[in-house]
C-alpha cells in the first residue's frame, strides 16, 4: 500500500484539488480515496490501469464533496476566478500575460470541463480511458473536450486575450 | 432549418476532436498517423492545435503548481488502516496479484520507456562512478541509486538549480537522449509517465538564462515538450 500511495498520491490529490478547489478537502479525499483501495481491492479487475482506478474513485469522492457544498457556493468561486478587473492596473498588466491569463481561464471552467482537461493533458488519459473514469461514452468524451476548449477561448476572449481560435 | 444548419456547421470535426490527444501523446498508432496527415494539409487545423499546444502546456504548468499533500494525509490514512479490522489474507493476495498483472500488461510504448529508464539509469550511474573516480578532490555531493520512481538519480547538483518537465518524442533513441543530458549537465530527477523532471546543471540560473535554456530545449528535435517546473 505504502508502493501504491508513493507512487500515486500527489497526482490524485491534484486532480482532487481542482475537482473541490479545497486543499484540506482534498487532502481528506485522498485518505478516503486509498482507504477504499484498501478495502475493495478484491473488485480491481487489472482490466485498467491502477491510476485510471484510482482517478475513478477520487472523481466519485470528490463528487459528494461537492454535493455537500453549496451549488450557490461554487458558482461564486468560478465567476470570482473570471472577473474582470479593467480598473486595476495589476489585472491588466495580467492580461498582457497569456500564460498567467490561461491559468487563471482554466481554473473558471466548470468542473466537468475541468475535469476533463486535466484527464487528458495532466493525467494522459486516453479516450477510452476518460469514458472509463468519467462514465460517460467515448464520442461524448472527445466532443466534451472540443466544447472545453470553446469555453476557454470564450473566456480568454473575455479577459482579453485573442489565440485566433475557434 | 437555419438552426439545424448552424448547428452542423458548429459540429466539431472527426480529426479535430483528437487533436488535443495526439498533443498528449496518447492517441494510437493509427489515428495518429491519420491526425497528422491531416495536420500537414490543413493550416487552420495546423493552429489550431498551436493553441491546443499552448493549453497542454498550461495545463501542466497550472497542475504542478498545486503542490503535494501533507503527511498529515499519509499518517491519516495509515492510522485507518491500522483500525481496519484484519482482512482475509486472500485479499491482499488478490491485490498484489492484479497490480502485478496491471504491469505485466503495460504497453510496449511504456515498457520501452521503462527500459529506456534502466538503461539511462545505468548510463548515469557510471557517469557518476566516472566522475568520483577523475574529480574525487573536488568537493561534491553525488547520490546513485538502483532505478526507482520514488528516488532521485543525481550527479552533482546544486538545490536550487533549475528544474524543466520534459516529453521526449516517441522515436527518441536513448542514445539521444544521452546526449542531450550531457550536452546540458542535465539529470533526471524523477519520471513519471512519459514525463521526466531534470534538472540542469549545479547552480542557479539568472531569469534570462533560463528563457535561453527553455528556449534551446523547445527547439531540439527529440523533445516534444518542455516546461519550467519546481
Amino acid at each position: 500500500m505504502q508502493v501504491l500511495y508513493g507512487r500515486h498520491h500527489v497526482r490524485v490529490f491534484r486532480f482532487g484539488i481542482r475537482l473541490v478547489r479545497d486543499e484540506q478537502v482534498a487532502e481528506d479525499l485522498i485518505s478516503e480515496v486509498f482507504l477504499d483501495v484498501w478495502r475493495q481491492a478484491g473488485k480491481f479487475e487489472g482490466r485498467s490501469a491502477v491510476s485510471t482506478w484510482l482517478l475513478a474513485i477520487t472523481r466519485f469522492k470528490a463528487l459528494s464533496a461537492l454535493r455537500r457544498r453549496k451549488d450557490v457556493e461554487l458558482d461564486d468561486e468560478a465567476a470570482n476566478a473570471i472577473e474582470d478587473g479593467s480598473d486595476d492596473p495589476e489585472v491588466t498588466a495580467q492580461k498582457k500575460d497569456t500564460s498567467q491569463a490561461l491559468r487563471k481561464c482554466l481554473g473558471a471552467l466548470s468542473p466537468e470541463h475541468r475535469e476533463i482537461v486535466d484527464l487528458v493533458y495532466y493525467h494522459e488519459k486516453s479516450v477510452e480511458e476518460v469514458a472509463e473514469i468519467v462514465g460517460i461514452p467515448e464520442n461524448t468524451v472527445k466532443t466534451r473536450l472540443f466544447y472545453a476548449r470553446k469555453k476557454l477561448a470564450e473566456l480568454l476572449k473575455a479577459a482579453g486575450v485573442e489565440r485566433g481560435w475557434p | 432549418m437555419m438552426a439545424m444548419k448552424k448547428i452542423l456547421e458548429q459540429e466539431p470535426s472527426e480529426i479535430e476532436v483528437l487533436l488535443p490527444w495526439l498533443a498528449a501523446g496518447t492517441l494510437n498508432a493509427r489515428d495518429a498517423k491519420r491526425v497528422e496527415e491531416a495536420l500537414a494539409r490543413d493550416p487552420a487545423l495546423a493552429k489550431q492545435y498551436a493553441v491546443i499546444r499552448e493549453e497542454y502546456t498550461e495545463t501542466i504548468g497550472l497542475n504542478e503548481s498545486l503542490g503535494a499533500p501533507s503527511a498529515h494525509a499519509m499518517a491519516k490514512l495509515f492510522a485507518a488502516i491500522d483500525a481496519e479490522p484484519a482482512r482475509a489474507p486472500s485479499m491482499s493476495r488478490n491485490i498484489s496479484a492484479r497490480i502485478s498483472g496491471f504491469f505485466a500488461s503495460l504497453s510496449p510504448r511504456t515498457l520501452a520507456w521503462s527500459a529506456s529508464l534502466g538503461a539511462l539509469a545505468l548510463l548515469l550511474q557510471a557517469g557518476v562512478i566516472g566522475a568520483v573516480l577523475v574529480k574525487s578532490q573536488q568537493p561534491a555531493s553525488f547520490q546513485t541509486a538502483s532505478l526507482s520512481m520514488d528516488e532521485p538519480i543525481t550527479r552533482s547538483l546544486g538545490p536550487e538549480a533549475p528544474r524543466v518537465l520534459v516529453r521526449f518524442a516517441p522515436d527518441a533513441r536513448v542514445a539521444d537522449i544521452t546526449a542531450l543530458l550531457d550536452s546540458y549537465q542535465a539529470a533526471i530527477i524523477e519520471a513519471r509517465g512519459g514525463m521526466f523532471r531534470l534538472q540542469f546543471g549545479a547552480r542557479a540560473m539568472s531569469k534570462d538564462e533560463i528563457a535561453a535554456l527553455m528556449n534551446r530545449l523547445k527547439s531540439e528535435k527529440i523533445v516534444n515538450l518542455a516546461v519550467a517546473a519546481p
